[in-house]
């Protein structure tokens, strides 16, 4: 028995590193004065133009209209998408710059690290939903019977769950390439299946199976429930711990694909 | 005392076999130079000191733990080849980063940029700054732990001779002070600003020597000439 083969030792979390991390990353974005206003006004601009696609059209009396019901949908998938692009992105940087080889030698422990991006990116998209359903909600009307509040925190969820997805996904790809192409193969069949395009009830049996397993459903269902009842309901509650869930295990399993010894 | 030692190491990557054996002991405290062409496994090795390359068989011990054990993570400090800092952060955002990740402070990660001469570009984004600066930076980023041993890959690549002399005096400053540093080189001439040698070719050991033997094994003041003439002897004892 070689000493030298040793296994990866257990993950000391430290919430000190966390933070430490995750205001470096900030950091690095607060540099970047494009991306931030990017990130910011982005969702706003795309949400007004569907917006002015669904103006005009007649709304069937006594149901909500079409922007309302896909408005406020996208609310939830704007963060989950531009956050899981982003973060594979990000760590494949730190992969390529070897700065992430560095980390590794040093007390940082691999969920420390991850748990940053969560943190600094979860911050980011607080950001983005606050300006995004405030322009939604005054210069387009969108309608929200619950409250707005509850939507900025499953957008917020949404977006973690995209943080912790794409730092996954990045862990599969060896180059920008495969990354960027990622995003399709991970985001596109969750955003088919949440029961947007066509309802989950409508669906084939065994889509509707699928659809069962993919958490952005949970987050399309909770916004569905905030967009549907003035209290927050049991429904919304389940749904969000599951998203949660799900974005604590990719997490996890991200951690656990994170070598430190590579060949 | 020794802070390193080696025993068998074997290292393949992919199929190509790096190191086929490696077994040397490196003495605290003092400056070890890892000397060899590019290619030689110079790299490979100081990732196995550290803990991040996969070992086929051998052992790596570094202060008396196996290599990349968790409690050596702040005790030993690796400067990788290419500049490995955020390229999209300021120097000092850089080194505070890294000190707050060995339990360090503002104060520490100011001390670390002014040690590697970059006290001026401390607010400067390190995309802006030279290869040379860059380089500094990365160092700053690693002495801010002030690890018991110091590992460095190529740290002079790209300096000016100033620059570079300043940093061996450093170096030494710190070696006089108790730590360990394992430098590697592909330049000969820095060959004598270590104490002891290692010279690594194909991934094995020519010499594990100083300076001082290694001029007189070679019959030779220049150490680039001791060395070629210490290889061929070699060479001609395996034919």
């Amino acid at each position: 028995m070689t000493a030298t083969l040793d296994r990866p030792a257990p993950t000391h979390l430290s919430p000190r590193l966390t933070v430490s991390t995750a205001g470096r990353i900030l950091r690095q974005l607060r540099h970047d004065h494009r991306t931030i206003a990017m990130l910011l006004v982005l969702p706003s601009l795309l949400l007004g133009l569907l917006y002015l696609l669904w103006k005009d059209l007649p709304t069937m009396p006594g149901q909500p209209s079409t922007f309302d019901r896909v408005g406020l949908t996208m609310l939830g998938i704007f963060p989950f998408v531009v956050m899981f692009l982003v973060t594979s992105i990000a760590m494949l940087r730190e992969r390529t710059s070897g700065t992430l080889e560095r980390l590794l030698t040093t007390p940082l422990a691999r969920l420390d690290l991850l748990l940053g991006y969560g943190l600094a990116f979860g911050l980011a998209a607080a950001l983005q939903a606050v300006v995004t359903v405030s322009v939604a909600t005054t210069v387009y009307d969108l309608d929200v019977t619950g409250s707005v509040g509850l939507v900025v925190l499953i957008a917020v969820v949404d977006a973690v769950l995209g943080v912790a997805l794409g730092l996954l996904a990045s862990a599969f790809a060896r180059s920008e390439f495969q990354a960027v192409q990622f995003m399709p193969v991970i985001v596109l069949p969750q955003f088919f299946l949440c029961g947007l395009l066509v309802p989950r009830e409508q669906m084939a049996g065994w889509l509707q199976a699928i659809s069962d397993v993919l958490p952005l459903t949970y987050a399309v269902e909770a916004l569905q429930e905030v967009g549907s009842s003035t209290e927050a309901t049991g429904t919304m509650w389940v749904d969000v711990g599951i998203v949660a869930g799900v974005a604590l295990l990719a997490l996890a399993l991200a951690a656990a694909t994170l070598r430190r010894r590579t060949s | 005392m020794d802070a390193v030692t080696v025993t068998d190491l074997v290292v393949d990557r992919g199929r190509r076999r790096v190191l086929p054996g490696l077994s040397f002991t490196v003495p605290a405290g003092q400056v070890t130079g890892l000397l060899g062409p590019s290619g030689s496994g110079k790299t490979t090795l100081m990732r196995a000191l550290v803990g991040v390359q996969q070992v086929r068989s051998g052992r790596v011990t570094v202060l008396g733990r196996p290599a990349g054990s968790p409690d050596l993570r702040r005790r030993v400090g690796y400067v990788t080849q290419a500049p490995s800092v955020y390229a999209d952060l300021t120097v000092r955002e850089n080194a505070r980063y890294f000190a707050s990740l060995y339990g360090m402070g503002a104060r520490e990660a100011d001390a670390a940029i002014a040690d590697v001469g970059l006290a001026g570009a401390a607010g400067q984004l390190v995309a802006d700054l030279s290869g040379g600066q860059r380089g500094r930076a990365s160092l700053a980023c690693a002495l801010v732990g002030s690890p018991e041993v110091l590992v460095l890959d190529e740290p002079t690549v790209g300096l000016d001779p100033v620059l570079r002399v300043e940093l061996w005096e450093r170096f030494h400053g710190l070696a006089a002070a108790g730590t360990t540093l394992i430098v590697s080189s592909h330049v000969m001439d820095e060959a004598g600003r270590c104490d002891r040698l290692l010279l690594l070719r194909d991934g094995e050991l020519i010499a594990d020597s100083t300076p001082a033997q290694l001029r007189a094994d070679g019959h030779s003041e220049d150490l680039e000439e001791a060395f070629l003439t210490v290889v061929r002897a070699r060479e001609e004892v395996a034919a």
